[in-house]
């Protein structure tokens, strides 16, 4: 099918009323969770992943992709307003944004943030539509030593940048492979790691362990205290919410640098929109004519950051939707829903499931239509979130959490589970393990030993086989570039 | 950082767990690599790589110890207690059902954690249980967890 065909397939399906209402839920949801500080996509989106399961998988997957870039939308809210980054890929706008808050440029500075994440998001989607057809046609040819060649580099990449400690990022993929592996060998029928619990034989879900870490752990860490922030005052009225011409045309080449380089770091898995963010913010520094006002109230500061962290969630998509390989903690939930539903997201997702891919692709058009809308007029009603009584919300997500775990198996010993992984989440933030590499290693574990189990059977044991074919040989060298390259730098810093 | 030295020590242990339980089980067979293989290389990364944080942190504490930090202690408390009423919430799930054990936990997180009046504490719990009867149950058909009393 060409991009045209597809496109047009992809809009007949997300139009339908039904779709509409969950792009348009995803989004609202989205938004309100990236408002939200403490609460992020891959709790929610893991939260609400049970409930799913009585949807339509395209309907499913429309809405929960709208949460992932609706939350980028809002996480700009509170940077601004607040100085308090909803999400992590909204760190660096803090800089800018709240400085321009500060001066009075609030409503300037949220409306930037919006048009920059509109048109960059909008690149990303386009990204997505011609760049995932010809990868996955491309990847028919690998077999089981190129997917788990993959699979290393995916998780190498992602335990280079998931936190300050290399060796703490490894330890918690290596709990997550240990985690995957627990109940029954398919090959073999040998139970392992079941601790004689009858209960473990299936292994288990993937969402206990999602939501117990990322909600319960979350919500935990968030209840350490009980002060609030000190909020800026909200511009009233449209007008007040829209930039001046000359702050647009101060980020002419914001909202391209963004939108690029969002695209192309969200297609390399493990970097994240974190990273894309301070690149773009990096680049747009180093090509302005005065670079010495970043972070004073520069307009570019802002848009730059919020198109970066808005394109690579099309980006982000790409490896995912086409090698199954997830490049963050999000899209390793996104992963799993669409394994729950009973895809295999892969070479031949798009080509099995036309409808699923290109419906997605045209909600993300929609969606991101939407969220212009909902967000420049909508500021200050979504700004009241914040003014919203915490333990509230943390009760209900407790409940929710309960609820989402219990609708899956319906199981008391998966809700006891739930309460040991939100403690370990809670454990893992306190001692500074990043959770992101526990959740890959979670989703991937089981894959990977399969692909390398099947990769040895058909070499008969001989592991040269991951080398000797070319593709995997290739994906292999560079995963161990991009582990031995920290390695190296650390022992240039310890040599005098 | 305080607390590597016992998370490497405890992760060490698991490592040392893994290894020996994957010996076990067939580590190669004629079909190729057994259930043991995988576990097994992944137990033995996971115990040297313990080995090597516990090391650095205790070198880091012989060059600079770390001072002692109640406030820090206080806020731990504070989540430790959070997660506490979570589970008491979870084992109260089979005897009193759902809506009471979450109203009992929306109670406690409002009127203690947060210590607000017990008035406003009591309508959010009973406020909060009722909103997810009425989303769960019944709007949504989700089953929720049921206690002596058949709710």
């Amino acid at each position: 099918m060409d991009i045209t065909g597809g496109l047009l397939q992809g809009f007949a399906v997300a139009l339908t009323p039904a779709n509409l209402f969950w792009c348009f839920v995803g989004v609202f949801l989205g938004t309100v969770v990236g408002v939200m500080p403490g609460l992020g996509p891959p709790a929610t989106i893991a939260m609400l992943l049970p409930l799913t399961f009585q949807m339509n998988p395209t309907s499913a997957i429309i809405m929960l992709a709208g949460i992932y870039y609706g939350a980028k939308y809002g996480g700009s809210t509170t940077s601004i307003l607040l100085n308090v980054p909803g999400e992590s890929a909204s760190v660096v706008t803090c800089l800018d944004g709240f400085a321009m808050a500060r001066r009075g440029r609030a409503g300037a500075a949220l409306g930037i943030a919006a048009i920059a994440s509109f048109i960059a998001g909008t690149v990303g989607v386009v990204g997505l539509m011609l760049i995932a057809p010809p990868l996955a046609r491309f990847a028919l040819s690998f077999s089981s030593p190129e997917y788990f060649a993959l699979m290393v580099l995916g998780l190498a990449m992602v335990v280079l940048l998931a936190g300050r400690s290399l060796v703490k990022a490894v330890l918690a993929m290596l709990v997550g492979l240990w985690i995957a592996g627990m109940g029954i060998d398919l090959f073999t029928s040998t139970s392992r790691f079941t601790f004689g619990h009858s209960e473990l034989l299936d292994g288990i879900d993937f969402v206990v362990v999602a939501i117990g870490v990322f909600a319960i752990g979350e919500v935990l860490g968030n209840m350490e205290t009980r002060e609030g922030t000190q909020m800026l005052p909200v511009p009233k009225g449209l007008r007040n919410l829209l930039p001046s011409l000359e702050e647009l045309r101060a980020c002419r080449f914001a909202f391209l640098n963004g939108s690029v380089i969002g695209f192309l770091i969200g297609v390399l898995p493990g970097t994240g929109s974190t990273i894309a963010s301070f690149m773009s913010y990096g680049l747009e520094k180093a090509v302005s004519r005065h670079p010495e006002k970043f972070g004073t109230g520069v307009p570019e500061g802002v848009a730059a950051p919020e198109g970066a962290n808005n394109s690579e969630t099309g980006g982000a998509l790409v490896p995912m939707l086409t090698l199954g390989i997830p490049g963050s903690a999000t899209t390793a939930i996104l992963l799993a829903a669409l394994i729950l539903w009973g895809f295999k997201p892969g070479p031949l997702m798009i080509q099995e499931n036309p409808a699923l891919f290109w419906g997605l692709v045209a909600s993300m058009y929609i969606g991101n239509v939407l969220l212009l809308v909902l967000n420049i007029p909508l500021i200050p009603l979504f700004a009241q979130i914040l003014k919203s009584p915490v333990y509230v919300l943390y009760s209900l997500i407790f409940g929710i959490s309960i609820v989402g775990v219990y609708s899956v198996s319906g199981s008391l010993f998966d809700v006891w589970m739930l309460a040991g992984f939100g403690l370990l989440g809670y454990a893992m933030r306190k001692l500074d393990y990043p959770a992101a590499p526990l959740i890959l290693g979670l989703v991937l574990g089981d894959s990977m030993e399969r692909a390398l189990r099947q990769s040895l059977m058909m070499s008969q044991g001989d592991l040269a086989i991951l080398v000797s074919r070319p593709i995997s040989a290739v994906i292999l060298g560079l995963a161990a570039i991009v582990l031995l390259v920290p390695l190296a730098k650390k022992v240039g810093e310890v040599r005098p | 950082m305080k607390g590597d030295l016992a998370s490497g020590a405890v992760l060490a242990a698991l490592g040392v767990y893994i290894v020996v339980q994957a010996r076990r089980w067939e580590y190669l067979g004629p079909d190729g690599p057994g259930p043991g293989f995988f576990p097994v290389w992944y137990g033995v990364v996971m115990i040297a790589l313990a080995l090597v944080l516990m090391a650095t942190s205790a070198a880091r504490r012989a060059t600079a110890p770390t001072p002692r930090a109640t406030a820090k202690l206080r806020e731990i408390g504070r989540a430790l207690a959070a997660w506490g009423a979570l589970a008491v919430c979870v084992g109260l799930l089979k005897v009193l059902g759902f809506l009471l054990a979450f109203a009992l936990l929306a109670f406690f997180m409002t009127a203690v954690m947060y210590r607000r009046p017990i008035l406003p504490a009591l309508a959010v719990a009973v406020g909060s249980a009722l909103g997810f009867y009425l989303l769960f149950p019944l709007a949504l058909g989700v089953a929720l967890p049921t206690g002596l009393l058949g709710f």
